[in-house]
């Protein structure tokens, strides 16, 4: 039940969005956020808990390959 | 998202991991954390560079007590219809479950979220008990819901608590050598890390807040195993795409104003002080222990043993795994539960069973 997923917000009405889930659009509780349309969020149980930052996964995976020394920097 | 599974760079992690040459034991407090672990075979590779990783208490519907199921039943049978999370129909408390007592013709409904239940009982013409489970990442749901407003016939039995108490309390009955914690990244993507840095300043243990994709959990097992090769302890997070050091402040203030925090007991442990979250007395109407103190005063006080020969306390703690229970995939299977260990998707036991039984 702790399960969360990524979904992208497509249309905000109020507390509730319409998000996408890969291909399955369902309704989610943004009241909790502060989402704005086209960013991702991490939808738990009905609510999205937080915003999801697209920039910081690219960052991530970059400095993985640093680390594990893929890359010249 | 799929760039987190990529398998090469997952092999030359463990290579990083094997080429640090220590024995290491780390735990988890996430089901997530466990279904990644198992279901992409990180397990094994782990252990042949050296590092065992327990699942700690990080179940929500595992840590849940006898004591509270046997509340849900009871008001069940007191004519309420109960509201819960489809995870916990089948755990069994000491008399019976939620699923027998639905067997039996009292109103139990599996509800996704607490929005569903607040949306049936307004359907409904009849009391309502919505079984409230979870720590920092679904209640703010809970709490968002009463403060928006819930129909009169709705009410909470609030079994919520907090993680870092139970780290705490891991920290301190020392049944386990901890090398590193690897943190619960949804649970920190609303609390933040900043929660966690207690642990590594009193019981120098180091932290990583890890994400859930297997080069998440792989990269904070190797950032663990760094920190330990350099004698630190701190808290460092590697999902930083979702968390942050306050995390998500709004949903911690909605939280916190309808919720207080009280001592609780958790499955596999004593009472943990400041470690369970009761509604805020402007909520007592939403109270089902206050509301229906009469229908529940055959419970008061009485505490309940854990199911016999079950050691889901054990796993919990992380001094025992599922296959060392004798009952596991014998007596005890997902169809014939003996503990909530093997009930829960997030339970240890119902992880290791089912991919199991896959492979
Ligand atoms: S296998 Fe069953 S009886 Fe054993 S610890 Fe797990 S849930 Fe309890």
């Amino acid at each position: 039940m702790c399960l969360a997923v990524p979904a992208r917000v497509i249309r905000i009405d109020g507390d509730i969005a319409e998000v996408d889930f890969g291909g399955t659009v369902r309704q989610a509780n943004v009241s909790l956020v502060e989402a704005k349309i086209g960013e991702y969020v991490i939808v738990h149980a009905g609510y999205a808990i937080q915003t999801l930052d697209r920039e910081e996964a690219e960052e991530t995976l970059e400095m993985f390959q640093q680390i594990l020394g893929d890359t010249d920097a | 998202m799929y760039r987190f599974r990529d398998k090469d760079m997952g092999e030359k992690i463990i290579d990083k991991i094997k080429g640090l040459d220590q024995q290491l034991t780390l735990m988890h407090v996430c089901g997530t954390h466990q279904d990644t672990l198992v279901r992409y075979g990180l397990q094994g590779m782990l252990t042949d560079a050296g590092v065992d990783i327990r699942q700690g208490p990080g179940c929500p519907v595992c840590v849940t007590t006898p004591k509270e199921i046997e509340e849900s039943i009871l008001l069940a049978k007191s004519g309420m219809t109960i509201l819960v999370f489809g995870d916990m129909l089948k755990v069994p408390g000491a008399t019976s479950s939620l699923s027998q007592a639905k067997t039996e013709g009292s109103d139990v409904r599996i509800v996704y979220g607490v929005d569903d239940a607040v949306r049936l009982a307004g359907e409904l013409d009849k009391d309502c008990v919505f079984m409230s489970i979870g720590f920092e990442t679904t209640t703010p749901s809970s709490a968002a819901a009463l403060k928006a407003g819930t129909p009169d016939n709705f009410h909470v039995l609030s079994c919520n608590r907090v993680i870092p108490p139970a780290l705490k309390a891991i920290a301190e009955m020392g049944e386990i050598r901890l090398d590193g914690l690897i943190e619960p990244g949804h649970v920190s993507t609303v609390i933040g890390s900043r929660p966690y840095e207690f642990v590594s300043e009193q019981y120098g243990i180091p932290q990583v807040v890890a994400g859930f994709e297997p080069l998440d959990l792989l990269m904070g097992v190797y950032m663990l195993a760094k920190q330990k090769k350099n004698g630190e302890s701190k808290v460092e997070i590697e999902y930083t795409r979702a968390v942050k050091r306050d995390g998500n402040p709004k949903a911690v203030e909605v939280m916190n104003s309808v919720f207080q925090v009280v001592d609780v007991k958790w499955r596999g442990f004593p009472v943990i002080p400041g470690s369970g979250l009761e509604l805020r007395e402007e909520y007592g109407s939403k109270n089902a222990r206050i509301v229906f103190e009469e229908e529940l005063s055959d419970l008061k006080g009485k505490e309940f043993p854990e199911p016999k020969g079950c050691l889901c306390g054990e796993v919990l703690r992380g001094i025992a795994s599922s296959e060392e229970c004798p009952l596991f995939g014998t007596g005890c299977t997902p169809d014939t539960p003996v503990g909530p260990c093997m009930v829960s998707t997030e339970g240890s036991c119902n992880i290791v069973y089912k991919y199991g039984k896959m492979s």
